[in-house]
C-alpha cells in the first residue's frame, strides 16, 4: 500500500484523447517526495529544452503535494507547472482551495496533460471514471462562472473545478487558473491551458488517503493545534498587524494597510506615498471593507481565514484573497477601496494574475502619458483613472487593439511596441513583473532572493526572516527569545547584530556569507512546502510559523511510515531544487539573467553585488555561471543531470 | 415501560461562523477509520459541510438516522435571503441522495458522537473546529427505556430494506457455512 500519496498519476493526451492511469515509481517519492519535486523530475525527463510554451509537447502538470488530503493543517496546495510563455522557464504557480485534496480522494497524485485538443474541452475526473467533455458552450465564459456552470452540468455540488477565463483562451501571458477562492496565477498557466484547448478540470473523489502511522501523525496535528491557537491569541508584538499572525497576510481581516500602502510603490511600481494612511483613509476603508466582506473563508482543512466572500453593491458575489485587494487600486492610483472590489471581480472572471496585470495596465497609462501610445491607440478610453483601468483590462483580456501587446506582459509588450517603450519596462526580472517595491539602500538578502529564485517571484523565497532590522535592541531580543523555528542558534546572533544604521547594517551586513545561509534556509522552506503541498502562510511565508524544519520530518515520517530526519529531508529538497535549476540552465538561464530590477534600490553597489552572487553560488554548489557543479550534482545523486549538462556544453568539463 | 435517565448529546451548529474548511469532515473520517487514523476520506465522514459558496451557504450537517424511503414533501427554506436546497438541513441517510452513505458499500453512516471507552471530552469534529462553529452540549433527560440499536443492526436493516429478509439470511447462512 502507498501512504500519503495515492501512487497513481493521470496521463491525458488532448491531441488523441487518450487517458491513462499510471502507477508511479515509489523510488521517485524517495528521491523527490512529491508536489513540485516529483513534477520537476517529470519535466526534466520529458520536456526537452527546445520545447516552447505553446508546443503540444509542453506538459501542463496539476499536482497535489505529499501531505494533501491528510489531516495536516493547510495541506491544500495544487501546484501547476509548465514552461511559461512569458519567461520561457519552468513556472510553478500554486493555488489553495479544495482541488488538490479532491484529486487525492479521487485516487491520483497528479494530472499530466500533453497535446492540444482540436476544440474546447473540459476534463471530468470522478474516481476511476475520467472523461474529456465538450466545452464549446463554455467558450468565453468567466473563470468563476465556469466553475458554477460545470458543477450544475455535472449535478455535483461537491465537484471542485479549476477553470480559465477569456484571458486563458486568448493565450494572454499573464492568464491565471481560478478555483474556489484561489488562483494559480504567476507565469501564464492559464495561457498554456487555453492553448491546449482545455477550459477546466473538474474533480470529485470518494476514496481513501492512507496514513502509515496515523496515531503518531495525529499527535503532531494535536501539537500544532495548540500552537495555532496560541499564535492566533498572541499576535507577534514586534511587527505591524498585517504580519503579526499566521496564514498568508490576513488582508481580508485586517483593514490597517499602512504597511503595504506606504512601503510599496504605486502606479507602475513608481511612487511611494509615505503619508497615505490618514485617519480619513482609515475611516473610509473600514467602511468599505466591512460592508463588502460577507464572510471570511478558508481553504481546505485550514483554520485561518485569508479569503473572504465579497458582496459589494451590484457586483455579483465572489471570493477574494490576500494582496489582490491592493494591487489594482495602487497601480491605478485610486484611493477608494470600493474600486478594488469591483475590478477584481472582472479580472478574476477574465482569469488574470493580480500581481502582473495591474502593473501592465499602469505601464500602458505611462506609455500614453509619454506619447508612445497615441490618442488613436486610446480611442474610446475614458479619462478617469478607474475608467481607464477597466477599459485597458478589457482590451488586454480580449487582445483587442493595444491589448494585444499588453497581453504579452510588460517585457514583451515593450519590445513589440518599441519607440522607447523598453525604458518603461523597469520592474521585471527574467521577463516577469516583480513586486511593486522601490527602496533606498541595497539589501543583501533581497538582492539574492530577487536575483536567484527559480519562481522569479519574491513571495516564493522570502518569509521567515523579517524584511528589515528592528530599531530597538529590546525588540530584537524579545523576538529571538522565542524562535524555535530557526534551523540553528547562530541565526539569533545574526538577527541581534543586524541594525538599521552603522557598521552592522545594509548593505554590508548581513555579510555575503551570512546572507547566503539565511536565503538558503528560507528558500529551502519554500521547497519543502511545495513538495508537501503546504500553504506557505503556515510555513515558509510567515514569521514564526506552524511548520518548520524541526517538525516537517515528523509529519512526513508518520504519514509515510519512514524515519526521516532533518538532514535527509534537506537533501531531498536540495536534489529537487538543483534539478529545477538545471532544467532552467538547460533552457539558457545563466548568471547574466540573475538581476533584480535596476531601480529596485536607489543605492547600488556593483562590486558587492557581484560578491554576493558569487558567494551564494559557491554556497549552493554552483559554478560562476550559476550552473550546479558536477560535484554538487553527484552528492545529490544527479549524475545523469551532470552528464546531460556536459553533453550540451552548459557544464564545461574540468571547469569546476 | 420504565423511565430512565439518559444523557442527550448534541452539537449546536453556529453556521454563521463556518469558513468551510472541512476540518470536521477530515477528522471524522480519520477517527472512524480502522485502525483509528489509518485513512482519511471525507466522503465517509458523518458530518458534511453543505457548501454553496457564492450563495453564502456553508452548513455543517451531521448524520442522523437511516431512512428507507424518501419523504413525501420536501422543504425549501429562505433564511436571511438565502434559499437553501431541499434536503439541506436533513440529517437522514436516505435513498434520494448519496450523503451519509459509505461510498464503497452504500451502507448508511450515522454520527455516534465519537463514542469510545474511555469517553472523549467532546466529539472529534468539535475539537477540530478552531472557529467555534461546532459546540458540544450534553443534557440529561428522562426517557422511556428502549433497546439501543447497534451499528451492525443499523447496517443490516439497510440491507434488509434493499434486498429483503430472506436474501440477507441466506447470505449470512452461506457465509457461516463457509466458515
Amino acid at each position: 500500500m502507498r501512504y500519503a500519496e495515492t501512487g497513481y498519476n493521470l496521463e491525458i493526451d488532448l491531441t488523441t484523447g487518450s487517458i491513462e492511469r499510471v502507477e508511479t515509481d515509489p523510488k521517485m517519492t524517495d528521491l523527490h517526495l512529491g508536489g513540485l519535486g516529483t513534477s520537476v523530475k517529470i519535466h526534466w525527463d520529458r520536456v526537452s529544452p527546445e520545447v516552447k510554451a505553446f508546443d503540444p509537447e509542453n506538459l501542463l502538470i496539476f499536482s497535489t503535494g505529499l501531505l494533501c488530503g491528510t489531516p495536516a493543517f493547510s495541506a491544500n496546495r495544487t501546484l501547476v507547472s509548465f514552461v511559461s510563455p512569458q519567461t520561457d522557464l519552468l513556472a510553478y504557480p500554486m493555488m489553495g482551495g479544495f482541488w488538490s485534496s479532491e484529486l487525492k480522494y479521487a485516487g491520483y497524485d497528479k494530472v499530466i496533460i500533453r497535446g492540444k485538443s482540436p476544440k474546447l474541452v473540459y476534463i471530468w475526473i470522478h474516481n476511476d471514471k475520467v472523461e474529456i467533455r465538450d466545452a464549446t458552450h463554455l467558450k468565453g465564459k468567466g473563470a468563476l462562472e465556469t466553475q458554477e456552470l460545470i458543477r450544475e452540468e455535472l449535478k455535483d455540488p461537491k465537484a471542485q473545478v479549476a477553470a480559465i477565463g477569456l484571458a486563458g483562451e486568448n493565450r494572454v501571458f499573464v492568464a491565471s487558473i481560478e478555483q474556489s477562492r484561489s488562483s494559480s496565477a504567476r507565469g501564464g498557466g492559464g495561457a498554456v491551458m487555453g492553448d491546449k484547448g482545455l477550459k477546466a478540470i473538474a474533480v470529485r473523489g470518494t476514496k481513501d488517503v492512507n496514513l502509515a502511522r496515523g496515531a503518531e501523525f495525529m499527535v503532531q496535528v494535536q501539537e500544532m493545534t495548540k500552537f495555532i491557537k496560541h499564535r492566533n491569541e498572541n499576535p507577534l508584538k514586534e511587527v505591524m498587524p498585517i504580519m503579526s499572525g499566521l496564514g498568508s497576510p490576513q488582508m481580508m481581516k485586517h483593514i490597517d494597510e499602512k504597511w503595504h500602502t506606504e512601503s510599496f510603490a504605486w502606479g507602475n511600481a513608481r511612487v511611494r506615498r509615505k503619508d497615505f494612511w490618514t485617519e480619513e483613509i482609515d475611516k473610509n476603508w473600514t467602511k468599505s471593507q466591512t460592508e463588502a466582506i460577507k464572510r471570511f473563508v478558508s481553504c481546505f482543512n485550514c483554520p485561518q481565514q485569508c479569503g473572504a466572500l465579497i458582496c459589494h453593491e451590484d457586483v455579483p458575489p465572489y471570493l477574494m484573497k490576500c494582496f489582490s485587494k491592493l494591487t489594482y487600486a495602487m497601480a491605478a492610483y485610486v484611493d477608494d477601496l470600493d474600486f478594488s472590489w469591483r475590478i477584481c471581480k472582472k479580472a478574476f472572471e477574465y482569469g488574470l494574475d493580480s500581481f502582473s496585470t495591474p502593473q501592465i495596465l499602469a505601464f500602458a497609462v505611462e506609455l500614453y502619458e509619454a506619447g508612445i501610445f497615441t490618442d488613436k491607440d486610446f480611442e474610446g478610453c475614458p479619462t478617469d483613472k478607474e475608467g481607464r483601468f477597466y477599459w485597458l483590462l478589457d482590451k488586454l483580456a480580449r487582445r483587442e487593439g493595444i491589448g494585444d501587446y499588453l497581453a504579452d506582459g510588460t517585457y514583451w509588450a515593450a519590445r513589440r511596441i518599441g519607440k522607447g517603450a523598453e525604458a518603461f519596462d523597469h520592474n521585471t526580472t527574467k521577463k516577469h513583473e516583480q513586486m511593486n517595491i522601490k527602496l533606498g539602500m541595497l539589501d543583501p538578502l533581497y538582492f539574492l532572493m530577487f536575483a536567484t529564485n527559480e519562481k522569479i517571484s519574491i513571495t516564493q523565497i522570502e518569509g521567515n526572516w523579517p524584511q528589515a532590522p528592528f530599531p530597538s535592541k529590546e525588540a530584537r531580543q524579545s523576538f529571538v527569545d522565542d524562535w524555535p523555528q530557526l534551523p540553528d542558534e547562530k541565526f539569533k546572533k545574526y538577527f541581534l547584530d543586524w541594525e538599521p544604521r552603522g557598521e552592522n547594517s545594509n548593505p554590508y551586513y548581513p555579510t555575503p556569507e551570512i546572507s547566503s545561509e539565511i536565503v538558503d534556509w528560507m528558500e529551502m522552506l519554500h521547497n519543502i512546502d511545495d513538495a508537501l503541498g503546504l500553504c506557505a502562510g503556515m510555513g515558509s511565508f510567515c514569521f514564526k510559523p506552524a511548520y518548520h524544519i524541526h517538525n516537517y520530518p515528523k509529519f512526513i515520517s508518520a504519514a509515510m511510515g519512514v524515519d526521516m530526519d532533518e538532514e535527509s529531508l534537506k537533501k531531498i529538497v536540495n536534489r529537487s531544487r538543483n534539478l529545477h535549476r538545471a532544467f532552467n540552465n538547460r533552457r539558457g538561464m545563466t548568471r547574466a539573467d540573475e538581476k533584480p530590477p535596476q531601480d529596485h534600490w536607489k543605492h547600488r553597489f556593483p562590486e558587492l553585488e557581484e560578491k554576493l552572487l558569487t558567494t551564494y553560488y559557491e554556497f549552493k554548489g554552483w559554478n560562476y555561471d550559476g550552473i550546479p557543479t558536477r560535484k554538487r550534482l553527484h552528492e545529490l545523486d544527479l549524475d545523469y543531470v551532470a552528464d546531460d549538462l556536459e553533453q550540451r556544453g552548459i557544464l564545461k568539463d574540468g571547469q569546476d | 415501560m420504565a423511565k430512565i435517565k439518559k444523557t442527550i448529546k448534541t452539537i449546536k451548529v453556529d453556521a454563521d461562523k463556518c469558513n468551510g474548511c472541512r476540518a470536521c469532515e477530515v477528522i471524522c473520517s480519520a477517527y472512524h477509520s480502522e485502525p483509528k487514523y489509518s485513512s482519511i476520506n471525507p466522503a465517509r465522514a458523518r458530518i458534511q459541510v453543505i457548501t454553496h459558496r457564492l450563495k453564502d451557504i456553508w452548513l455543517p450537517v451531521f448524520a442522523g438516522e437511516y431512512t428507507p424511503a424518501e419523504c413525501m414533501g420536501r422543504d425549501k427554506y429562505i433564511i436571511d435571503g438565502k434559499e437553501y436546497d431541499e434536503c439541506s438541513f436533513c440529517r437522514a441517510a436516505c435513498p434520494s441522495r448519496d450523503m451519509f452513505k459509505d461510498p464503497d458499500s452504500g451502507l448508511p453512516l450515522k454520527c455516534d458522537m465519537c463514542e469510545s471507552d474511555p469517553p472523549l471530552a467532546q466529539p472529534k469534529c468539535v475539537e477540530a473546529c478552531l472557529n467555534d462553529v461546532l459546540i458540544y452540549q450534553e443534557r440529561v433527560e428522562e426517557v422511556e427505556e428502549e433497546a439501543e440499536q447497534s451499528a451492525i443492526q443499523t447496517g443490516l436493516e439497510a440491507l434488509v430494506d434493499k434486498h429483503g429478509f430472506q436474501k440477507v439470511i441466506d447470505a449470512i447462512a452461506l457465509m457461516a457455512n463457509r466458515g
